[in-house]
């Protein structure tokens, strides 16, 4: 088994970026109006529809199918890292 | 967010996995996901084999082109022979029906188009008002919001949609209570539920004592999810909890929701080879009934005695009740290069992510 632990977040997204169902991080680095771009992280630029959230350049975006499904919460996943070093301690 | 890598780390698995085998279990259980995703993570990390035998993963019905009515693909293939471009995600375009496959029609002259979004099919109408774009809408509610979006800022009259988008709480949640999905625990599908939002899976918590948490999709991600649902089954509660929450929240993406209630209503709807399900479609509310594709060129509802091809059994695949591997076709007539069956045509599907994970027969 392999496990690719000093794999960035974003690495390796682009092979799946046309599998329809799944969503797919991304940072925006650039918002006009409805649209933006986004950074895959291996420099893979997409153009995507934001209408569906509220986002701010910077931040990190769920993408799927072209349209920014959710703004990703940094401070929610430091916390789920917390939690399991919690459950693990107990 | 480059800290995230902390989800793939080797040792937290293993740590994980010590955890969950500490767990005293009375009798051995089953926890249920419905994601394709999921279904991936769980094979390409090989999770199952670090699982105690009396936990079994069962993959339920989570992949949208699987359960995509044999029906509907036949009649996106037939309006593409009549001559309409018939847009398609490119997972679709291999979707085999009853009597035609995308695919196939495509290599006939059918004008099948992949796209990434249903804004390129957009384009394709609006670059050419003599012609008839038709999206085939597959999909969950993550990919139904974008097909509420552009309907909602009137299409050209050239464009209509063929909607099979389904809702994925309202099915888990009646397959269960119907005893055709067996389970001890639910992992949330995250990015579904990151639309829908958590409180769309309380009845399975609160109704039928079914423990539920949202998950993300890397390995850590799922076994903390186990580990979450395997000690409350142990201790006997059952509670609505979340493991993504970079992603889900209790309330979901409401803009998103909304997007999908003003353009869409809940009908009751038909998954490929598992049945009708109350309350778990999506189609185009009365006042957008011109981009209905299936009311803009009449086409007429027949019922399929059969909509599975003879020995494929995804429907026993989809409800978790079998392994591919028990498929007597599985990687010897049915295979990644010549599928049979949509579990093995989608690469969401179950017998697909198998295969391609070279899961002998
Ligand atoms: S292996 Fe092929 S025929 Fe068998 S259940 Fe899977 S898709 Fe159907």
């Amino acid at each position: 088994m392999s496990f690719r632990s000093n794999e960035s977040l974003l690495a390796g997204t682009t092979r799946i970026l046309y599998k329809m169902c799944l969503a797919v991080p991304a940072k925006v680095i650039e918002k006009v109006g409805n649209m933006a771009k986004v950074d895959f992280g291996d420099n893979t630029l997409r153009e995507v529809d934001v209408s569906l959230v509220d986002v701010s350049i910077g931040q990190y975006v769920l993408v799927h199918a072209g349209y920014a499904i959710q703004v990703l919460n940094e401070d929610e996943a430091l916390k789920t890292i917390e939690l399991l070093s919690e459950m693990l301690s107990e | 967010m480059s800290f995230l890598k902390e989800f793939k780390n080797r040792e937290l698995v293993e740590a994980l996995v010590r955890k969950i085998k500490n767990i005293h279990l009375k009798k051995p259980i089953k926890i249920c996901h419905v994601c394709g995703t999921h279904e991936w993570t769980i094979v390409h990390y090989g999770l199952r084999t670090l699982l105690p035998d009396n936990i079994e993963l069962i993959a339920g019905p989570g992949c949208p082109v699987c359960i995509t009515p044999a029906l509907d693909i036949d009649q996106a293939a037939e309006l593409a022979l009549e001559g309409k471009t018939v847009a398609v995600f490119g997972d679709v375009s291999r979707s085999i029906g009853v009597k035609h496959s995308l695919e196939a029609v495509r290599s006939e002259g059918g004008d099948v188009k992949i796209v990434y979004s249903i804004l390129d099919a957009l384009r394709m109408a609006e670059s050419d008002q003599n012609r008839e774009v038709v999206f085939f809408a597959v999909g969950f509610e993550t990919t139904a919001p974008a097909t509420a979006l552009h309907i909602l800022r009137t299409p050209p009259k050239n464009f209509s949609i063929l909607s099979s988008h389904r809702y994925v709480p309202p099915a888990v949640i009646a397959l269960y209570s119907r005893g055709k999905l067996e389970m001890d625990g639910v992992i949330a599908p995250g990015h579904a539920t990151t639309i829908s939002g958590l409180k769309a899976y309380e009845p399975l918590a609160k109704e039928y004592g079914i423990p539920v948490v949202a998950s993300g999709f890397e390995p850590v991600d799922v076994l903390m999810s186990i580990f979450m649902l395997v000690k409350q089954i142990s201790e006997g509660r059952a509670e609505v909890l979340n493991q993504y929450s970079r992603s889900v929240t209790w309330e979901g993406n409401v803009r998103a929701m909304q997007t999908i209630n003003h353009v869409f209503k809940l009908t009751d709807a038909h998954w490929r080879g598992i049945g009708t399900i109350e309350s778990s479609g999506f189609i185009l509310k009365e006042e957008f009934k011109d981009y209905d594709a299936k009311y803009k060129y009449g086409l007429k509802d027949v019922d399929y005695a059969n909509e599975m091809h003879a020995g494929c059994r995804c429907a026993e695949i989809m409800l978790g009740r079998i392994k591919p591997t028990q498929c007597p076709l599985y990687m010897k007539v049915c295979k990644p290069n010549k599928p049979i069956g949509p579990c093995m045509v989608s690469i969401e599907g179950t017998c697909r992510i198998w295969a391609t994970h070279m899961v002998p027969s």
